[in-house]
């Protein structure tokens, strides 16, 4: 039972750690680099919306179902509410891209009726109707997670694009360009 | 480690606290479903869900709004008798997995499922090479 | 002024740990004897001084000192003093500070009270460990100055969390820490032993007070931070499988595999590459769990003073560390060798079995933790939780648990169930499995609701428990060793731990209810009433308090108060939650939102014998704490005899 009498020990099993290690500090390395996204994007993108019929959330605006957007015009669908401080900070966007001649659809959250009309008459008024989601029924059933969020439509009724967070001005030419490639492919399918 | 909720925690408690409080949560956000073996099914299902907002929290212990809203949205659905998987499948389509703590059985999770069984092999590996030339030894001995 | 000598300090020290690293390393080498004499006092006075650059900051945190930007960030003047001491870790480079101290105060200790492992592996140890004390000198002098001035000071500080501002949270990462840090010791030695090629007794002797002690620390550390987490969430949960959790868990898993494998190399030397890589194991596992908090590249509900440019930092110390010393042993640990051997069924090879499970659980958690990360290079964000931690890890902990019942009870290399052993090992064990097996046939048919892993854990906890006392049996209880007692209660307390884990599991009742004053409702065996509401206020914040009165299947009512706590500096609010214990289980209380209709959210949990998590987490605690006493007790006796014979011989004219 001596001690020198072992077999010489598989050398490359010894490696095993140090190539363990080597890896996770790559890993780390990598987790680092990449710029921290805790966004969670829409997997729904690419699919019809789906079936809703929002009631109006204010009082000068129609209320919002899923035919506004089977017009054959692409459309861009907004996830806003009043309480929220970045859809007041991307409201000069929506309104330029609304004088740009888009159809902007709106979807309020958990709003109530005298907050957005402050909030409309406060931060301009940009939407062609706005549809009330107090239970994020529609948020959700289009797999978004926070609001502000854009949504590219195209005529048919298909989401083609996901904007997360507030719409700045150098989005707006960007937005403008997915409207377009939204109307061809609306057209072609 | 769990030095401390910070900042993420704090801005997920405090804001919605504040901003929004006047306007009712969805109606199964705090509320429980009458039946209790339809309970027990979408508490299940809520405790491996992920909050979408709220970074490491499941739906079932956030007090995120959208935590609650998705709970609402949950029981709503097991009340009118969907099978929870099937409530499941129809959030990781809109979400992706992030959406689930269950991991699904994809390509991209084999390695996640293909580890315990790795880690096991090279357990008995390693627990057979001392064993058997323990024994090898111990017969050795005795002769 | 304190600022200035806090930072003066500290630089001295770090050159002393400079010095302390060439004098090791030179004494080493044959020319270089006579400095290994200094490696000592040098290991010493780098410990006063670190101390006294801690002591200074602590200063500046109890007086407020409005020119020193961490107290700035961090403090406010009208916090209560507990919070103000307890603000100087409760931020990056105070707690980074903090960590410097424990160490170098702990390397401070091992130069004075270690004498019986050879010199050179002692001063290859103290080089080791002046080494990585420089990584984090570098640190905090270059990257993180907890002592830098603002050039104008400001009028008032800018407070700290209100969810910080909780006892128990106060207290809770200095345990960590020390326990870390106590593992940065064993690391150490682990180098120190690789680099004179000295594994054996001796070290095992050496190195085995540290791992326990850290090991004690990790222990209520993690058990004091569940509770924590358990009342402050709000929502009755104490684990979550949250990567900052897993952090903690992971250094704890190597180090319980490091202390089973370590009194094996103690007392039989054998494991000796075996217990080498788990001292490296434990401590790389500290400083991953550093970084995964820190860095930020995972979300977590609990992150802590994120900033991916000190995880760089952090992550540059790691390679130099841990990557040299994976190096050092894959180079030197084949002139290393296993030691002796043993059989199939003895103490040593169910020892070796648990080392693997807990390793392997360890893998499960490691990778369970970090495959969101690997997914992310792939573009594509995947969660891992509970339903994938719970079963995976119940595969390598139950048969582990097992083990552990039959391990105690097998002698060292050989052993056998048959004969007069049978009597001694075979039949009580099998006594114990009947046991386990009557509770789990009765769960499965009384209960079925139940899912399976609740099931066995109730059914193992059950055998188990009775199981832990049986190396007792046939003793002198009194002249039973301390180690031996510690032993035994350490692992009951797993028991007493699992079987609270798998009762909340499977028997806790939720109701949510919202409430008008006056109404009523039944929580499993309680009744619950709410009597009222109203405002109250503390030092740095205003609540509004409900009063709840409870009574137990018709006893008593007893009044609770949950709380909504708003607090002012800085603004944030906090949940806080009442707790009715009984001997059988907790009546969890929250008090929400008011609904429109004036109604109050309030949410209640009846969780049956989950008090039992953290009464055996304590328990695990206090059965290392018995080990570790008893082998200072040893220590000091053979102390005594050896100062005896010394005087008689002195007497004796010798």
């Amino acid at each position: 039972m001596s001690d020198n009498t072992e077999k010489p020990r598989n050398r490359l099993a010894l490696w095993l750690p140090l190539a363990i290690f080597g890896g996770l500090f790559a890993l780390f390395v990598h987790g680092l680099m990449r710029p921290a996204d805790n966004n969670v994007p829409s997997t729904f993108v690419g699919n019809p919306l789906p079936q809703f019929d929002l009631p109006a959330a204010a009082a000068d605006r129609p209320g919002l179902a899923t035919s506004a957007f089977r017009t054959g015009k692409p459309r861009l669908l907004n996830v806003f509410a009043s309480w929220c401080v970045p859809c007041a900070a991307e409201a000069p966007q929506l309104a330029a891209l609304a004088q740009a001649g888009v159809d902007v659809e709106g979807v309020a959250i958990h709003d109530r009726p005298e907050d957005l009309a402050r909030f409309l008459a406060n931060n301009g008024n940009p939407y062609a109707a706005i549809g009330r989601d107090d239970k994020r029924v529609v948020q959700i059933a289009i797999g978004s997670s926070g609001v502000p969020e854009t949504y590219v439509i195209d005529g048919q009724g298909v989401i083609r694009y996901q904007h997360i967070g507030d719409i700045r001005a150098d989005d707006v030419p960007m937005l403008l360009g997915k409207l377009k490639e939204a109307a061809s492919k609306g057209a072609g399918s | 480690m769990r030095v401390a909720f910070l900042a993420a925690m704090m801005l997920v408690v405090a804001v919605p606290v504040a901003a929004q409080q006047e306007v009712p949560p969805a109606p199964f956000a705090y509320r429980q479903l009458p039946d209790p073996d339809q309970e027990a099914k979408a508490k299940a299902l809520m405790v491996t869900l992920r909050c979408v907002m709220c970074q490491s929290q499941s739906i079932a212990d956030s007090d995120a709004p959208i935590a609650g809203d998705m709970r609402s949205e949950v029981r709503t659905r097991i009340a009118a008798g969907e099978d929870p998987e099937h409530i499941r499948q129809w959030l990781i389509a809109r979400y992706g997995d992030y959406v689930t703590y269950t991991p699904q059985i994809k390509p991209i999770t084999w390695p996640l499922f293909a580890a315990p069984v790795i880690i096991l092999a090279l357990a008995a590996l390693l627990l057979r090479g001392r064993f058997k030339r323990g024994e090898r030894i111990d017969t050795g001995e005795q002769a | 002024m304190i600022a200035e000598l806090g930072l003066a300090v500290l630089w001295m020290a770090a050159a002393l740990a400079a010095l302390q690293l060439v004098a090791g390393a030179l004494a080493l080498r044959p020319e270089g004897g006579q400095l290994g004499g200094l490696v000592r006092p040098v290991a010493v006075m780098q410990g006063v001084l670190v101390l006294i650059a801690f002591a200074a900051l602590v200063w500046l945190f109890v007086t407020t000192d409005l020119s020193v930007k961490l107290v700035v960030e961090n403090s406010h003047s009208a916090k209560p003093l507990i919070f103000k001491i307890a603000g100087t870790w409760g931020n990056h480079e105070g707690s980074m500070l903090l960590w410097v101290t424990i160490m170098a105060v702990a390397g401070a200790f091992v130069a004075v009270i270690e004498r019986r492992l050879d010199e050179r592996t002692l001063i290859a140890t103290l080089g080791g460990q002046a080494f990585i004390s420089l990584g984090f000198y570098a640190f905090l002098l270059f990257a993180s100055n907890p002592f830098a001035r603002l050039a104008q000071p400001a009028e008032e500080g800018q407070g700290l969390n209100p969810l910080l501002q909780d006892i128990g949270l106060a207290f809770h990462p200095p345990t960590l820490y020390v326990g870390y840090v106590g593992l940065s010791i064993a690391f150490s030695f682990a180098i120190g032993a690789l680099i004179t090629r000295n594994v054996g007794p001796a070290f095992a002797r050496a190195m085995r007070p540290w791992v326990l002690g850290a090991w004690i620390f990790l222990t209520l550390g993690i058990t004091a931070g569940s509770y924590w987490a358990y009342y402050t969430l709000g929502w009755g949960g104490w684990w979550f499988w949250d990567p900052v959790e897993n952090a903690s868990l992971m250094p704890w898993l190597a180090a319980t595999a490091l202390l089973h494998s370590v009194s094996v190399l103690q007392s039989r030397d054998a494991l000796r590459a075996w217990t080498v890589m788990l001292g490296v194991l434990a401590f790389s596992m500290s400083m991953v769990g550093t970084f995964l908090v820190r860095s930020g590249i995972l979300t977590s509900v609990h992150a802590f003073a994120v900033d991916p440019q000190r995880g760089a930092f952090i992550l540059a110390l790691l390679a130099i560390d841990i990557g040299g010393a994976l190096a050092l042993f894959t180079l030197r640990v084949s002139t290393v060798t296993e030691g002796a051997r043993f059989s199939l069924l003895s103490r040593e090879a169910s020892l070796v079995f648990n080392n693997v499970m807990l390793c392997g659980i360890l893998g499960i958690v490691l990778i369970g933790t970090l495959y969101p990360l690997m997914t992310e290079a792939y573009g594509v964000k995947v969660s891992v939780g509970p339903p994938y931690f719970n079963p995976v890890s119940a595969i390598f902990a139950f048969p582990m648990l097992v083990v552990m019942a039959i391990g105690p009870l097998l002698r060292w290399r050989r052993d056998r169930l048959t004969g007069d052993r049978a009597a001694r090992v075979t039949w009580p064990l099998a006594v114990c499995a009947a046991l386990a097996l009557a509770v789990f046939v009765g769960v499965e048919t009384l209960a079925h609701h139940i899912t399976l892993l609740p099931a066995l854990g109730l059914a193992l906890a059950s055998g188990l428990f009775p199981a832990s006392f049986l190396p007792l049996v046939g003793r002198n209880l009194r002249r039973t060793p301390l180690p031996v007692w510690g032993m035994v209660v350490a692992h009951a307390g797993i028991a007493v731990s699992l079987f609270g884990m798998a009762s909340e599991s499977a028997f806790s009742v939720e109701r949510l209810a919202a409430l008008t004053i006056g109404e009523s409702r039944d929580v499993g065996p309680w009744q619950v009433r709410l009597d009222g509401m109203m405002p109250v206020a503390g030092p740095n914040w205003t609540a509004l308090q409900a009063s709840v009165s409870t009574r137990y299947a018709g006893a008593a009512p007893t009044v609770l108060h949950p709380m909504a706590e708003t607090f002012t500096n800085p603004p944030g609010t906090r949940n806080e939650s009442a707790l009715q214990t009984r001997w059988n289980g907790q009546l969890y209380v929250v008090l929400g939102e008011q609904a429109q209709d004036g109604r109050w959210q309030m949410r209640f949990w009846w969780k049956p014998f989950v008090p039992l998590i953290w009464a055996g987490g304590a328990m695990v605690g206090l059965g290392g704490l018995l080990a570790l006493l008893g082998r200072v007790m040893s220590d000091l006796r053979r102390l005594i005899a050896k100062d005896k014979i010394a005087y008689r011989r002195t007497r004796q004219g010798r």
